[in-house]
């Protein structure tokens, strides 16, 4: 009886060992697959307390929009901000974004200290949203077509690279497609 | 050539640690002297050979030799020399060499200075020491080899990450490393000692220095990365609870348990099995974090280059050390000799106690750092966790053993009166309560009355520190002069007991005073304008363009004042970086060591006429560092006791005759 107490160390760390093993091949990056090319999750957020304009489903049709969930909590959101910004002001591209279990206010005095690029936000406080999404932690960025339909899932702070690459093609192909 | 030089020599570090890590465990086993002995000359020589090729990738980078990869993609010709020397380790490829040239460093050390060792146990420790080299050094040559070449070589290279360009951030990394792998002496002389299937108390008197200097160097590691997080990152926050932070913060919590713990080893022969086993956890919790951070697993800032490759390398490596390690202490430890009895309200329960809380901690920050990934892997959805969960679980920890940091000294080895140690820490409460007093009238009834709670822990720390330690030289009870004759006696242990015990009630100030009470403006403001932040009045003079080394600068001149008197004059920039494209915030902060006035310039407005300024007036913060620098130096003080030196010839204060005489 003694024994397996001394054993017991060794056993959780298997299943920490195994965990971590299995986690490679989820690998945070990567989307699962099930919710590419599929419409966006029936969702409908309110708006930042003194905004008029939140987020739902019916706002993601008719323009190629890129979505970004986003915290005042989370820095890599605000390494992430300036290439956001670019990419709204000067490449012309539709942002929108949900805001991940955020409270209002430090929500709005992140934009104001960080700039707004957002042409709306919804505001996920419970996260509930997000979950539908599929997001699994801040901050995460779609691109979703003018069907409304999941194009593209980045992880993690966009970079220049992932912009220039991968973002700015398939937003020029999917304004050209429909 | 030179590359090539340091290639070679990383390849003969390799042999060397495989012989290191085999010949002295054969010789300790079988009694054979000689082999034992290979032990050391072993040791010294990987040190050597590791800094060979340390040596070659600095001078790849110094004189920006842009045929080597990793210079390229590093470095640039513009860069400051400072950030060519650190920008060495500021990569995935160049950090795991400094980590392995702290690695031998140490096994060296044992080598050089275990003179009073018992042969056998040296051997295994340097032999165990060995076996961790091979791992990384088998790492770095499969998968993160730094001295590949490019052909041909471009002209110029692609610069290090701007934010780490900063003279903070170029000396955290070697602290942080010398305090991960400072534990790596702990784990081996657990090890080895598991081997041996032995631990008495002077196998803990061995152990305790080395995982002193390693507590010590990575509490100045963890304190420098927070430090340039609060001034590099422009919002004035000085913890985030990110993942890579939490990889350095669980070694931390494992490892002051282990120095406290390896004390009951030490002084009272007990609690044996479970100090070896913090040995070891600590540790592991030192090479997670470098497996956290370097496969992708989690997302963070302050990722590395990710590379499953990479990853799996690592679970491996983790897998053999911890896996192996777990096993051999599941084997060998039920057969330990437990020690002596104590009650539970005792010095040793109150270290007992310490060891539960600090345990409940690191498993909290473990718990909300891999939760994600556990839930993923499970499918049971995906989450994400925030500074909210660990708010709300570390603190609730943390009150408990402040409060019990302070009474713990009081109480005696084995069976202690607890009301005796209470009574006597009126004076420590009688000033607690006045610093409340204190605090509350200052701030009004502002802020959350958890703040009032920190600075009751802070004083409650301090000043019970120091009463411990005016009882220890009964100060006001006997005269002066022998109460300093008593101090300056005192083991040096004690006197780091209390430096780090004490300065830990500052760090609880300065967390709880920023936290609490900070004032946060963020204004629109064009050059002549006035903004006040408690009670400063600060004037945007002017703004121009510095051009820098390898950016390009807006600096903004800033006059402080407070009623009229001038204060101090900050010149904030927002500095370009043309090479990566990136901008960074180069905040100007002007400090009274009581407070901090922060002033950050961000973007210009969309018209172009004004610009975002973010004013911040932080009270108590510079004390979060100074805390820590004290802990810091407490754990020094310690190290430099005689007890950890026994066995090193004493000096006599009689000199011994000058000629033996002829026999």
């Amino acid at each position: 009886m003694r024994r397996l107490i001394f054993l017991l160390p060794l056993l959780l760390f298997v299943g920490v060992g195994v965990a971590f093993f299995l986690g490679f091949e989820r690998d945070p990056r990567n989307i699962p697959s099930a919710l590419i090319d599929k419409p966006v999750p029936a969702f409908d957020l309110p708006p930042l307390p003194g905004r008029k304009e939140g987020l739902s489903n019916a706002t993601l049709k008719g323009d190629v929009t890129l979505v970004n969930v986003f915290a005042s909590w989370c820095i890599p959101c605000k390494v992430e901000h300036p290439v956001i910004t670019r990419l709204a002001r000067e490449q012309g591209v539709t942002v929108r974004a949900i805001n991940h279990k955020d409270k209002a206010e430090d929500a709005l005095a992140w934009l104001q200290r960080n700039g707004d690029p957002y042409a709306s936000i919804g505001a996920d406080l419970d996260g509930r949203a997000s979950i539908d999404w599929g997001v699994y932690g801040v901050p995460e960025t779609f691109l979703v077509d003018r069907q409304g339909r999941i194009r593209f899932k980045h992880v993690g702070p966009l970079t220049p690279q992932v912009v220039e690459e991968q973002i700015l093609p398939l937003v020029k192909q999917l304004r050209a497609a429909s | 050539m030179i590359p090539e030089l340091g290639h070679y020599a990383l390849v003969l570090a390799l042999f060397v640690a495989l012989v290191q890590s085999g010949v002295p465990l054969v010789g300790a086993a079988t009694g054979n002297a000689a082999w034992m002995g290979v032990a050391r000359p072993a040791a010294i020589a990987q040190l050597l050979l590791v800094l060979v090729a340390y040596g070659a990738l600095t001078w790849a980078h110094v004189v920006s030799d842009f045929s080597v990869s990793n210079v390229v993609a590093n470095s640039h010709s513009l860069k400051p020399m400072l950030y060519k020397v650190s920008g060495v380790w500021g990569n995935h490829e160049g950090s795991m060499m400094l980590w392995v040239v702290m690695l031998t460093a140490f096994g060296a050390a044992v080598a050089l200075f275990g003179r009073n060792l018992p042969p056998t146990l040296k051997a295994r420790v340097i032999a165990v020491q060995g076996m961790i080299g091979v791992g990384f050094l088998l790492f770095i040559l499969v998968t993160s080899n730094p001295f590949i070449r490019v052909i041909p070589a471009p002209l110029d290279g692609n610069d290090l990450n701007p934010l780490l360009q900063d003279p903070g951030l170029a000396f955290h990394p070697p602290f942080l490393y010398a305090g991960y792998v400072g534990f790596s002496m702990a784990f081996s002389f657990a090890v080895a000692a598991l081997i041996e299937g032995r631990v008495d108390p002077a196998w803990a008197r061995w152990v305790r220095p080395w995982t002193l200097a390693a507590w010590s160097t990575l509490t100045a590691g963890i304190a420098l990365g927070s430090w340039w997080a609060y001034y590099e990152l422009g919002w004035g926050g000085w913890w985030y609870w990110d993942p890579v932070e939490n990889a350095s913060f669980m070694p931390w919590l494992a490892g002051t348990a282990l120095l406290h713990s390896a004390i009951v080893v030490e002084k009272r022969d007990a609690l044996k099995t479970w100090t070896i086993l913090l040995a070891i956890l600590t540790f592991s919790l030192s090479l997670m974090g470098t497996f956290l951070v370097r496969s992708g697993i989690l997302t963070s800032v302050h990722a590395f280059a990710v590379d499953p490759a990479r990853g799996v390398f690592i679970l491996v490596l983790l897998g053999i050390a911890t896996g192996g390690s777990l096993l051999l202490y599941s084997l060998r430890a039920p057969t330990l000799k437990a020690g002596g009895l104590f009650a539970p309200i005792s010095r040793e329960g109150s270290l007992v106690l310490n060891n539960l809380l600090l345990s409940t901690a690191t498993a909290t920050v473990f718990i909300g750092t891999l939760y994600p990934l556990f839930l993923d892997v499970l499918n049971l959805g995906k989450v994400s966790v925030g500074p909210p969960f660990f708010n709300a679980t570390f603190i609730p920890v943390a009150i408990p053993m402040i409060i019990a940091m302070v009474v713990g000294p009081f109480l005696a080895w084995k069976r202690a009166d607890l009301t005796g140690a209470l009574t006597r820490l009126w004076s420590a409460a009688v000033a607690t309560t006045v610093c409340v007093a204190i605090a509350a009238y200052i701030t009004n009834g502002g802020g959350p009355l958890l703040a009032l709670v920190g600075v009751a822990l802070a004083a409650w720390a301090f000043f019970g520190s120091l009463a411990e330690f005016a009882e220890r030289i009964r100060l006001f009870r006997v005269p002066l002069k022998d109460s300093w004759n008593r101090a300056v006696n005192l083991p040096r242990s004690a006197w780091g007991m209390t430096i780090a015990h004490a300065f830990m009630g500052i760090a609880i100030a300065g967390m709880t005073g920023t936290s609490a009470w900070q004032s946060e403006v963020i204004e629109a403001m064009k050059p002549g304008q006035t903004a006040t932040v408690a009670g400063y009045s600060i004037s945007f003079d002017s703004i121009g363009v510095r051009q820098g080394p390898n950016f390009t600068a807006d600096e903004g001149v800033f006059t402080v004042t407070k009623d009229g008197k001038h204060i101090a004059t900050l010149t904030p920039e927002r500095r370009s970086y043309p090479v990566t494209r990136m901008t960074t915030t180069e905040a100007a902060i002007h400090t009274t060591w009581l407070s901090d006035v922060y002033v950050a310039l961000g973007d210009p407005t969309q018209n172009g006429t004004a610009w975002i300024v973010r004013l911040y007036h932080h009270p108590l913060v510079p004390w979060i560092w100074i805390g820590a620098m004290g802990m810091m130096a407490g754990g020094l003080v310690s190290l430099t006791d005689r007890r950890f030196r026994i066995g090193v010839p004493e000096r006599r204060r009689t000199p011994k005759p000058a000629m033996q005489p002829a026999e």
